[in-house]
């Protein structure tokens, strides 16, 4: 068996910008669902709130219960039935923002909930109310808690993020393809894109390791 | 909200509180007087917790009247309003079994969030007067530990600063020495007993009966979601009424052993004679 990577350096450049619309698309979704995550955790933390608790329930299990290559299609192919035409790029980040604000709303109100009742009732019993209490107390301990979580539903993004290749967004994906369709070398292709989502994740897992550490350090245990 | 010398500073009425079905308090009577230390005492799952949450408006009890500084927290079931509760709350001083610090913070960020974030105090303020505070329960050294670092009794020296960090009228004390070892429940008791010495209202639950005797101005028993008998300790403790009282005061001087008797110079001098 005859490998032959020419066609990978040939195209490094292409592979390089490909890399780096991956990781706009990426890092703009991951914004967009962690803001999104935070709002819908909250919203998830007391069903008493029937309104709110029931809305945001909704958008976790719609979100979390379809294939986000159909999300992604519907934004990208089925707005503009109805006459909404939005941007490749920008179907891709919101796309996937709403789907992994979804994952991120969960990893919120598990941390929350996680905190220890008792911090909620000594913030309380000082006389700060709910949202200060929350603000000053529970929020900053569930923070540390999340990183780990956070991490795997970054690194799941990342991955996931190949999909927008079918939104003729030319990310990483979409660059090895368009060689593959010249080259042939699809194996190769492959292998090289696949080493670069590797070396993505890992580097976003090592990112998120030491953030976690230097807050540990600061006490935030 | 400063109330008469006669009237009392904490005032239960006939509160009642179920969980469930199961009822936890049938109608208790309690005071608090200004200066003086109402310590309650009474088995497992009597009650006692649930009254003294009740009192801070962590829980709602169902039916009957708590009046706080002259103002009435909870009536019939219903709970003051939540910014009127959040600013009743501030003057009422609450220490918890578990300490409950804020692993997040340092012992002095401890003491100094309440007034800064609710006072408006400036930092430099708040840490002045926590530092006082910290000088106060013997830990003016440890302002920049974190709690994970300290010993449950320091833990809880700091919890009591923090809430005397919001000039509380009254505090409230739930077990604060249950979940120390027994050698450091003499520095927590000793702290108490200087609040106490200094006119600081106080609420007590506790097992540590010989604190009851010596540092109570009252002392109710509670049983079973009721008040037993309530009297001055020398009442209570040598001459009780109910049979429950003498049961229970039995059972902790021989079940409890030393741990519940010793006082907290560690003389180990049983205030009890066990033959109740
Ligand atoms: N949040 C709750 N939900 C259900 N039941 C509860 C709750 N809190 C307390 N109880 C029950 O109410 C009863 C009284 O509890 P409480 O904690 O007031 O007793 P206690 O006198 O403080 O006991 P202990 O000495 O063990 O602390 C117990 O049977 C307890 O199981
Ligand atoms: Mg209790």
């Amino acid at each position: 068996m005859d490998l032959d990577f020419s066609p990978v350096w040939d195209g490094w450049r292409d592979l390089v910008h490909g890399a780096l619309i991956t990781i706009e698309v990426t890092a703009g979704a991951i914004v967009l669902g962690c803001l999104i995550g935070l709002v819908i955790g909250l919203g998830r933390l007391d069903p008493r709130r029937r309104v709110v608790y029931g809305l945001t329930t909704a958008y976790v299990s719609f979100i979390r219960g379809t294939p986000l290559l159909v999300q992604l299609f519907i934004w990208f192919f089925g707005l503009p039935h109805f006459g909404i035409n939005f941007p490749a790029f920008f179907c891709g980040i919101v796309g996937m923002g709403i789907y992994s604000g979804a994952y991120v709303s969960e990893i919120v109100r598990g941390a929350i909930q996680s905190v220890d009742r008792g911090q909620m009732e000594a913030a309380r019993s000082l006389g700060m109310p709910y949202r200060t209490a929350m603000r000053e107390i529970v929020v900053p301990q569930a923070l540390v808690r999340m990183i780990p979580p956070l991490g795997n539903e970054f690194i799941a993004l990342i991955k996931n993020s190949s999909l927008v290749s079918l939104l003729t967004i030319a990310d990483l994906m979409h660059e090895g393809q368009k060689i593959i369709s010249t080259s042939y070398r699809s194996l190769e292709v492959y292998l090289a894109i696949a080493l670069v989502y590797f070396v993505l994740t890992n580097l976003t897992g090592l990112a998120l390791r030491t953030v976690e550490r230097r807050l540990g350090a600061g006490g935030l245990v | 909200m400063m109330v008469a010398p006669d009237e009392p500073i904490v005032s239960v009425r006939g509160l009642t509180k179920s969980f469930g079905p199961v009822a936890v308090l049938k109608g208790v009577d309690f005071d608090v007087m200004p200066s003086k230390v109402s310590v309650v005492i009474g088995p497992s799952g009597s009650g006692k917790s649930t009254l003294l949450r009740c009192c801070n408006g962590l829980e709602l009890a169902d039916g009957g009247t708590i009046r706080i500084c002259g103002q009435t927290l909870a009536q019939g079931g219903r709970m003051l309003p939540d910014a009127a509760l959040n600013a009743l709350r501030r003057q009422v001083g609450m220490v918890f079994q578990a300490f409950n610090l804020f692993p997040h913070l340092s012992v002095l960020g401890n003491v100094t969030i309440a007034p800064r974030k609710l006072l408006g105090l400036s930092v430099a303020e708040a840490e002045a007067a926590g530092r006082t505070l910290l000088g106060k329960v013997g830990l003016a050294h440890k302002a920049d530990a974190y709690p994970a670092t300290l010993s449950g009794g320091q833990k809880q020296r700091v919890a009591i600063a923090r809430a005397l960090a919001m000039q509380p009228q009254v505090m409230l004390f739930d077990e604060p020495t249950s979940a120390l070892d027994p050698e450091l429940v003499g520095e927590v008791l000793q702290v108490m007993r200087e609040l106490a010495a200094e006119g600081m209202s106080m609420m007590v639950v506790t097992h540590e009966m010989s604190f009851a005797r010596e540092v109570a101005d009252s002392v109710s028993v509670m049983d079973h979601g009721v008040v037993l008998e309530q009297g001055p300790p020398a009442q209570i403790f040598d001459a009780p009424r109910h049979p429950r009282t003498r049961e229970f005061l039995q059972a902790v001087t021989t079940r409890g052993g030393p741990r519940q008797l010793q006082g907290p110079t560690g003389s180990g001098t049983p205030l009890l004679s066990g033959d109740h």
